[in-house]
């Protein structure tokens, strides 16, 4: 900022206090011309104004406050001036994430006396709970996954970031894939899922087939034979004519329905449903196709949480 | 007369400027110099203007409310940042008009949500919040998949906005403004957002908060 905002700054804020303390001296005098005590000459609904002085604990702390306040000043600065303790709560001036880490780095080689308050607090953060989260890091995600405390760490960073898609007991909801059962849209091997968490997974998207199918009717054909392959039973007419377009589904889904987990492609056999089994949400998701989306971790949580929450969500499918 | 107290107390006009004086004073100190701090007009490296649908999103989430209950400030606090990602800063906000900062936290702070839940949950959240939060108090907005946008006064939201943050864009090599939309930009907005519901375009804000700190 500016020396003149500077000075603006400076002038205003002493002004002020140096114009308090005079106002108050001079109301601690006298300047009425009524003896004390007796009437200034107002009587409203027979309540009378006397010329008393201003009560003693009053002023003394107005003047305390006044002290107060260039204790307050000299601690923690003033327009441009940084104060004795040259306090920050952050480093508000950054333009980049990268330029936030190397101030936070120069401040701590000076010694963690220099750091601003929130880097001050990380720093105590990290110097407690790192350690931890590093050790769990050094070990495997099997390993972890029968370690109680271990687990219990997890599913609290599971708990705070995933269970507003997949519930609170990771069971999932329409849309959103439960994560308890051994049914895994892009495979449940530890190393899928910490894949899953770090950066996240886009499915290419299931298209939407109302056209390439010609119309509702090859809609309900393909339906009706999707719904056969989990066992149950439908009109054998137009499963026959859906099993013939089921080709298109194929290159996703395989010859025989059983899903790839390298595209992210539904099981169709299992008799579970992402977005529901019965016929009307089947023939919707065919019609108008489904782009499910998993966001990337890495950013937010950093690999060694994410590694914990892999090894409380691989545990969930473990017996 | 010797009381010259009683000249402030019995002149409505003076006792009017002097406490008009005395009220001014901390917003000449605390406020004033912020509209000439130069840390305060500069954008973060990577801030991006909001598309044409996400400044749609935007007006839709100051018209139902959103930042009633949500704030978009992320203090620098452990407590904050671990939930929500690192504290926002004020190069981050030097295109906002008006600041949707917020006051209260009745539901999270939501200045780094973008990118945190896929589209399918904002629309599953916003039509039915207790459908992926059970204990959610949040209201449900259905009638925004309903609301079809027409764009007719989307360009000129781009132009205003052209004009609102003339001095703080980004500078080219030369050191010269970048305004935030070209004519041409300005120009399409209309068929950018035509027919849109005002639910994409809420969740294109939504997703788009947050990444200009990288």
């Amino acid at each position: 900022m500016s020396s003149f905002w500077n000075i603006w700054i400076w002038v205003l804020t002493l002004g002020s206090l140096v114009g308090c303390f005079l106002l108050l001296r001079w109301c601690l005098n006298d300047h009425t011309g009524v003896k004390e005590g007796e009437s200034m000459g107002h009587s409203f609904d027979g309540i009378e104004e006397l010329n008393n002085p201003l009560p003693k604990w009053w002023s003394t702390f107005f003047l305390c406050t006044i002290v107060w306040a260039f204790g307050y000043l000299s601690l923690y600065g003033l327009g441009g001036w940084g104060g004795l303790l040259g306090w920050k709560s952050s480093n508000q001036g950054i333009l980049s994430l990268a330029e936030s880490k190397a101030k936070t780095v120069a401040s701590l080689a000076e010694g963690s006396a220099f750091l601003v308050q929130y880097d001050r607090e990380m720093a105590q953060a990290d110097a407690k709970y790192g350690p931890i989260f590093a050790a769990y890091a050094a070990r495997s995600i099997e390993d972890l996954a029968t370690d109680e405390q271990a687990l219990k760490v997890g599913q609290r960073i599971f708990i705070q970031n995933c269970s507003q898609c997949h519930g609170s007991d990771a069971h999932g909801t329409t849309g959103f894939p439960n994560l308890a059962d051994k049914d895994w849209l892009y495979g449940g091997s530890p190393q899928a899922i910490k894949e899953s968490i770090m950066n996240g997974r886009k499915s290419s998207g299931m298209m939407a087939w109302l056209g390439a199918l010609g119309g509702e009717q090859g809609v309900k054909e393909v339906a009706a034979y999707v719904i056969s392959l989990s066992g149950r039973s439908v009109d054998p007419e137009l499963a026959k004519a859906g099993q013939g377009k089921f080709a298109l589904c194929a290159g996703c889904h395989g010859t025989e329905g059983k899903g790839n987990i390298a595209l992210g492609a539904p099981n169709l056999t299992d008799n579970i449903w992402l977005y529901g089994g019965s016929k009307r949400v089947i023939e919707e998701s065919i019609r108008n196709g489904r782009a499910g989306v998993m966001p990337a971790w890495k950013d937010i949580l950093g690999e060694e949480k994410v590694h914990l929450v892999s090894a409380y969500v691989y545990s969930l499918s473990q017996d | 007369m010797k009381n010259i107290h009683e000249k402030v107390e019995k002149n409505v006009g003076l006792f009017f400027l002097f406490t008009v004086m005395a009220i001014s004073i901390g917003g000449l100190v605390e406020i004033t110099p912020l509209f000439f701090q130069k840390e305060l007009a500069q954008p973060v490296d990577n801030l991006k203007p909001y598309t044409a649908l996400q400044m749609e999103g935007r007006d839709i989430y100051i018209r139902d409310g959103c930042h009633v209950c949500h704030s978009q400030m992320i203090r620098p606090f452990r407590a904050e940042t671990e939930r929500y990602g690192h504290y926002s800063v004020a190069g981050e906000h030097v295109w906002e008009h008006p600041f949707l900062w917020g006051s209260k936290r009745t539901g999270p702070d939501l200045a780094r949500v973008g990118g945190r839940y896929s589209d399918d949950w904002h629309r599953a959240h916003l039509l039915d919040p207790r459908s992926v939060v059970p204990e959610s108090n949040m209201p449900s907005f259905k009638w925004l998949a309903e609301n079809i946008l027409d764009g007719e006064l989307t360009g000129k939201k781009l132009a205003t906005f052209n004009w609102l943050t003339k001095n703080r864009s980004h500078k080219d090599e030369n050191g010269k403004a970048i305004p935030l939309y070209t004519q041409a930009e300005i120009d399409g907005a209309k068929d950018a957002v035509k027919g849109k519901t005002e639910m994409e375009a809420l969740i294109a804000y939504l997703q788009s908060l947050g990444h200009a700190l990288k």
